[in-house]
């Protein structure tokens, strides 16, 4: 456990607490006043208000549409499963900004919706609430789906058989194996929309604002430390107190349990119900998700001159009227696998050596670290890259100009993923097991490799996707953070689109539907190993 | 399975992976150039704008035998946040990209040291605002002006607005679009333009008239002008239905370099009496590892090679009296020729409550 | 080969053994005997290193203090097998043959050897779900035997077989450790797999041992009451010896002679209880019978004292309700020490 501990103190607590310090710290005197000047503005009380209300009701949206979706994936077997469960992940990892653009498409002026019904959603919190369920889907999908698939459907059927109704059986057996998983879930897309910021910008409007945005407001724009400072703590106490209650909530719930393979437990649906299930899942998957990705592709083909490949054969060249880039467009795709790749590489170590260590640990600090694993998902990019440059600045880490900061930054990002996903599953691996190796004489990282990794050789799996899949279209850290220029994909899309003119216009979208479809690539790949290898587990 | 050994076991295989990414920190910061003792390298700070033609970059090392490395790190406004935050101990030598509205900020800040760039002499007086203490040096300008859609006030038979007053008048009700001044800065230079044409006592008024003829604000630059403009191409796409939009002067050409095939005249056009010049600086940091190197590139970066190949990476206007305006500028741009100014000392002054003030008005 | 000396293990106020003595002999067969929760799964799992303990564990004469697991060297059979799921029954049983580095030829030949061994030759490729109870038993058997432990420790080896199956194996285990040679500590609660396994039974009560005989002299001479309970002997009643009688209170009851006199317990072992007409022995009614294959159980109501359990002939067994007197037979009356720790 040192080492995650190590990591997390070097490359976060340190770098935020210093930040966080230069703000209150005027002087050698901490400014407390300020607090509670910042948290009486009622600007400042209307933003607190408005970024919880929001991030709970996109909770409950999230859960009441996706979780439908993660029992059909879990369950059924249907043809193009494999394709579906990549295409919901795939606007978890799009970068905001051309999401944003993509979900204007659904909601926005000449929107899908406008066309049937003349509603427009546009700058209204519709719009933030449905974009969320958008980008959180694949969480929900993900995490509850990935264990439900492994839950072994015969304790339903004991109930069942003792007298349970289906939807009694359901609720007293399943949810409450379920429970960690759900409450994993619900957490992150808590934490997800109550930091929500790009989302929010695009297509709330300036009317609607987050402590997120706030922070970044005080901090890039304003250079307001203190005030930054204040509501990075107001932030921090939010996310400590949802951390809490979570930590609470699997406690009460875990348990060990029995896991099957899931390839055993999904089949083809049957009946009327389960059919129709099926196609209500699918057709708010296509409505909520392949329609706006849809969109990005159709703008990227369409150039002045008819539908056609012009804007990606432009993505080759070096800009066609005077250099845009220092590098052509598609060399972003390459800097970003590279960036990704380091990143999933490091989360999974820190993050693989964390859940292994808080699954053969109890008490309460082991718990606190469990949640402080998940702060970086609370904390604003611009706050830990405004901290990485006034604490990694001298030898013998100064990174300050480094390209490792960025997968850095990102693994931050990653870790709390590969921990939440692999925690449930290795806290479910016998422990005997384990034992049975070391008493055949496997050394205990033997016995970890041999017993536990062919076991959550899934979790992994999923574990890595994520981390990849995040850092991929991560874009905070890669902004913020100082680096030679070999710009990310969503860096270069954010480039283009800031610039005028048909030819960047289109060349943003195509970037962006190539970036669409690596994380694609990426995920359906995932989906293949597991599948390849279902027999072995 | 004792505890300790469980310890042990993590405790390596984590100092195994810090080590990698250690190594991995050391062999990159190797071609930095900062590490080097004669280093040869000379890094730029700047924002996610900042772009050079290689072949430019090339000629400066050519010339001088420095290398230019540069570190880009987010908007104009972040990136100069984090050079305070760094002063003293700067991750480059030489920053790029400070602006009129934020010069304040940097000099109070002591963020450079003075240099009289040579070329100098070549650069109008009325774009050195430091001219007394050369801690900047003048490298650009550009106009915040409202752009129009030709097509719409054609089909409409309606003529175009020229001026900030126009923009309040019935005719032009519900066509603009602009960006949110606390975040975006064209929409902040588009406030500071009212604050400069109408004064303190009445550009709140003006806003008023404009909040009620109908004006639409959101976030970014990329959103009014992709997506809510209708005379841009991504806005044709994103059937984006407001004529006028808040942009720079150098949109209309940009849109006929960036389309294929190209247009004999722009779609847009500018309202020359709605800008507000933009004029951004470079300087030497203090603390800069590389001060020679660092001169060097403030130099070239005022050279005529540098100013000509500037417009069309940056799309803004040279300050060099000897360097050529790109044909395109000329023939597609629209000549700015009496922009809205304030005083950097006064944006820094007022600045914080103007945005609060507006937010109230407009937002609200 | 195996010495403990005075192993304790607390689990908070609970102690779950208490100052255990042992030894194992080379080749020797040593079954722990003892009901759920008397520390004998426990006293595996700190000779395997995988529980904490105070004092000592000497293998081979060596201390095993600081000696972690997979240094050991000692095989253990876990009571529900634990064979890893995701590997097959050859990547089973050679798992601990690549722990040592055998090479990939070895392996296979230890694999099939192995087994063969076990009863089950060719089954190297099935998955371990597609397995009977049995036949998980036998590879969990082949897996521990692979690496050739010193120590080969089974936890219930047969504990959720059936009977027959469970009956075969035992008889298969004796000899198969007779003729490998192993040396065994074997971990049980029923006396019956016990007795047909070990050379030598240690009987566990509480974190303690109770006794420690061959089988026959633990079956024939319980060291306490506690173990001739344990065994299923519930004839127990308080006595006051004098000479060659017991005073008890189903009456007067006959000693071997020489027996230490005065107060102690007595147990009369059911088959010394011996069915007499009515007015020959202590009267008592049939309150039921149970058919237990060459033998019935009959439960006995005697007019004085405690129920009785006696042995009888199937011929012979009477109907419940029937009316019957009991005598008893010396030779099956054991003589327990008092219990004064026990209520």
């Amino acid at each position: 456990m040192a080492g995650p501990v190590a990591f997390f103190a070097v490359f976060f607590a340190y770098p935020v607490a210093a930040i966080v310090g230069r703000g209150l710290d005027v002087g050698g005197a901490w400014q407390f006043g300020r607090i509670g000047e910042v948290l009486g503005d009622p600007d400042i009380l209307q933003v607190l208000w408005f970024t919880s209300w929001q991030a709970l009701a996109s909770t409950a949206l999230t859960l009441l549409i996706a979780l439908p979706g993660a029992y059909v994936f879990a369950r059924f077997d249907f043809p193009g499963k494999q394709l579906l469960r990549a295409a919901v992940t795939v606007p978890f990892v799009l970068p905001t900004v051309v999401v944003g653009t993509a979900f204007l498409a659904l909601l926005g002026r000449g929107g899908m919706l406008d066309q049937l019904w003349g509603v427009r959603l546009d700058t209204t919190v519709w719009a933030i609430l449905l974009a969320h369920v958008f980008f959180n889907y694949a969480v929900v999908v993900r995490t509850v789906g990935g264990l439900w698939s492994q839950l072994d459907p015969r304790q339903e059927e004991a109930a069942r058989v003792l007298g349970a109704s289906r939807f009694a059986a359901w609720r007293k057996v399943t949810l409450p194996a379920l429970g960690p998983a759900v409450a994993a879930a619900s957490l992150m897309v808590f934490l997800f929309t109550f930091t929500s910021f790009g989302v929010v910008q695009i297509l709330g409007g300036p009317a609607f604002s987050t402590l997120e945005v706030e922070i970044y407001r005080q901090t890039a724009q304003l250079l307001d430390l203190p005030t930054a400072a204040v509501l990075t703590l107001a932030q921090f106490a939010a996310v400590g107190a949802i951390l809490a209650l979570h930590a609470w909530t699997v406690r009460r719930r875990e348990s060990a349990l029995r896991l099957v393979d899931p390839a055993q437990t999904a089949r083809r649906p049957r009946g009327a119900g389960q059919w129709s299930l099926l196609s209500g899942v699918v057709a708010s998957v296509a409505a909520l998700i392949l329609v706006p990705l849809g969109v990005l592709v159709q703008r990227s083909l369409d150039t002045p001159g008819g539908y056609g490949f012009g804007y990606y054969q432009a993505l080759q060249s070096q800009g066609a009227g005077g250099g845009t880039f220092l590098v052509p467009p598609v060399d972003a795709i390459w800097n970003s696998l590279q960036y990704a790749l380091v990143a999933t590489a490091i989360a999974l170590v820190i993050g693989g050596l964390a859940a292994a260590a808080l699954t053969r640990r109890a008490g309460p600090l082991v718990r606190g670290f469990d949640a402080l694993l998940m702060l970086p998902l609370g904390v604003s990019a611009v706050t830990v890259g405004f901290g990485f440059l006034i604490t990694l600045d001298k030898p013998p880490l100064d990174l300050r100009s480094s390209w490792i900061l960025v997968p850095l930054a990102q693994a931050l990002v990653g870790v709390p993923f590969v921990v939440r996903t692999m925690l449930p599953v290795l806290r479910a691996v016998d422990g005997r097991l384990r034992e049975a190796a070391a008493v055949l004489g496997a050394s205990p990282l033997r016995a970890w490799r041999e017993v536990d990794l062919p076991m959550v050789r899934r979790a992994l799996l999923v574990a890595a996707g994520f981390a990849f899949a995040v850092s991929l279209g991560e874009f905070g850290a890669t902004v913020f953070i100082a680096r030679p220029d070999n710009p990310t994909l969503p860096v270069a899309v954010a480039r283009l689109l800031g610039r005028a003119g048909d030819l960047n216009y289109g060349q943003a979208m195509a970037l962006s539907t190539i970036l669409m479809l690596v994380c694609a690539v990426s995920l359906l790949v995932l989906e293949r190993i597991r599948t390849d290898r279902s027999g072995e587990f | 399975m004792s505890t300790t050994t469980i310890t042990r076991m993590t405790v390596t295989a984590v100092a195994a992976a810090l080590g990698v990414t250690t190594l991995a920190a050391c062999g990159s910061s190797d071609d930095s150039g900062s590490s080097g003792t004669k280093s040869k390298t000379v890094t730029l700070v700047s924002h996610d704008s900042f772009a050079a033609s290689p072949a430019v970059l090339k000629e400066f090392t050519k010339e001088t035998g420095y290398t230019v490395k540069v570190l880009k790190s987010g908007d104009a406004g972040a990136a100069l946040n984090q050079e305070i935050l760094t002063k003293g101990s700067p991750r480059g030598d030489v920053f790029f990209g400070v602006d009129n509205t934020l010069l304040s900020r940097a000099l109070d800040n002591g963020l450079f040291t003075s240099y009289t760039a040579k070329g100098l002499d070549q650069v109008s007086a009325d774009v050195q605002l430091d001219a007394g203490k050369h801690r900047v040096t003048p490298i650009d300008s550009g106009d915040i002006c409202v752009n129009y859609d030709k097509k719409y006030f054609a089909d409409h038979k309606i003529a175009v607005p020229q001026s900030f007053d126009d923009l309040v008048k019935p005719e032009y009700k519900n066509l603009l679009v602009t960006e949110n001044a606390a975040t975006s800065s064209p929409g902040l230079g588009f406030l500071l333009g009212t604050t400069a044409k109408y004064g303190d006592s009445g550009w709140e008024s003006y806003w008023k008239k404009l909040k009620a003829n109908g004006v639409k604000v959101v976030d970014g630059w990329e959103q009014a002008y992709n997506e809510e403009f209708s005379g841009s191409a991504g806005g044709k796409k994103a059937k984006g239905d407001r004529p006028l939009v808040v942009s720079y002067a150098s949109s209309p050409p940009v849109e006929v370099l960036y389309a294929k095939p190209q247009p004999k005249t722009a779609p847009t056009g500018v309202a020359t009496g709605t800008c507000f010049r933009q004029i951004e600086f470079a300087g030497l940091l203090d603390g800069a590892k590389n001060t020679a190197g660092g001169k060097a590139l403030i130099d070239f970066l005022v050279s005529k090679t540098f100013q000509e190949d500037m417009p069309l990476n940056m799309f803004v206007d040279p300050v060099a009296k000897n360097a050529k305006v790109p044909a395109l500028f000329t023939e597609f741009g629209a000549k700015v020729t009496d922009p809205e100014t304030v005083a950097p000392d006064t944006i820094a002054k007022n600045r914080d409550q103007w945005v609060k003030s507006w937010s109230s008005l407009v937002l609200k | 080969m195996l010495r403990l000396e005075g192993v304790s293990v607390r689990f908070g106020a609970r102690a779950a053994l208490d100052a255990v003595d042992l030894e194992v002999a080379d080749h020797e067969t040593v079954c722990v005997l003892g009901p759920s929760g008397s520390g004998k799964s426990t006293l595996l799992r700190v000779v395997a290193g995988l529980q904490e303990a105070s004092g000592k564990v000497f293998l081979d004469g060596t201390d095993q203090s600081g000696v972690p697991v997979h240094r050991r060297g000692v095989g253990l059979m876990f009571q529900d097998h634990q064979l890893f799921p995701q590997r097959d029954v050859a990547g089973n049983v050679a798992f601990g043959l690549r722990m040592r580095g055998a090479g990939r030829a070895e392996q296979v030949r230890r694999v099939a050897e192995l087994l063969e061994l076990v009863g089950l030759p060719g089954a190297q490729g099935r998955a371990i779900a597609a397995l009977s109870g049995g036949e998980q038993q036998r590879v969990a058997l082949a897996r521990a035997l692979a690496p050739q432990p010193k120590l080969l420790m089974l936890d219930e080896p047969l504990g959720q077989l059936d009977r027959g199956l469970r009956e075969r194996l035992v008889v298969e285990l004796r000899e198969l450790f007779g003729q490998l040679g192993t040396t065994v500590l074997a971990v049980t609660h029923d006396q019956g797999e016990a007795f047909a396994l070990a050379d030598r039974v240690v009987v566990m009560r509480e974190g303690r041992v109770a006794q420690v005989g061959t089988p026959l002299e633990v079956w024939q001479r319980p060291a306490s009451e506690f173990v001739a309970r344990f065994l299923g002997f519930d004839n127990v009643v308080s006595a006051t010896v004098s000479g060659e009688v017991a005073d008890t209170p189903w009456g007067k009851v006959p000693v071997v002679p020489g027996a230490l006199q005065g107060e102690c317990r007595l147990l009369v072992r059911p088959a010394g209880v011996r069915l007499v007409p009515v007015d020959d022995g202590l009267r008592c009614t049939v309150r039921a019978r149970t058919f237990r294959g060459h033998h019935v159980a009959v439960i006995l109501e005697p007019a004085v004292g405690p129920p009785l359990e006696a042995e009888c002939p199937p011929a012979e067994a009477p109907d419940a309700g029937a009316t019957v007197g009991a005598a008893f037979t010396a030779g099956d009356v054991v003589l327990l020490p008092p219990e004064p720790d026990r209520a």
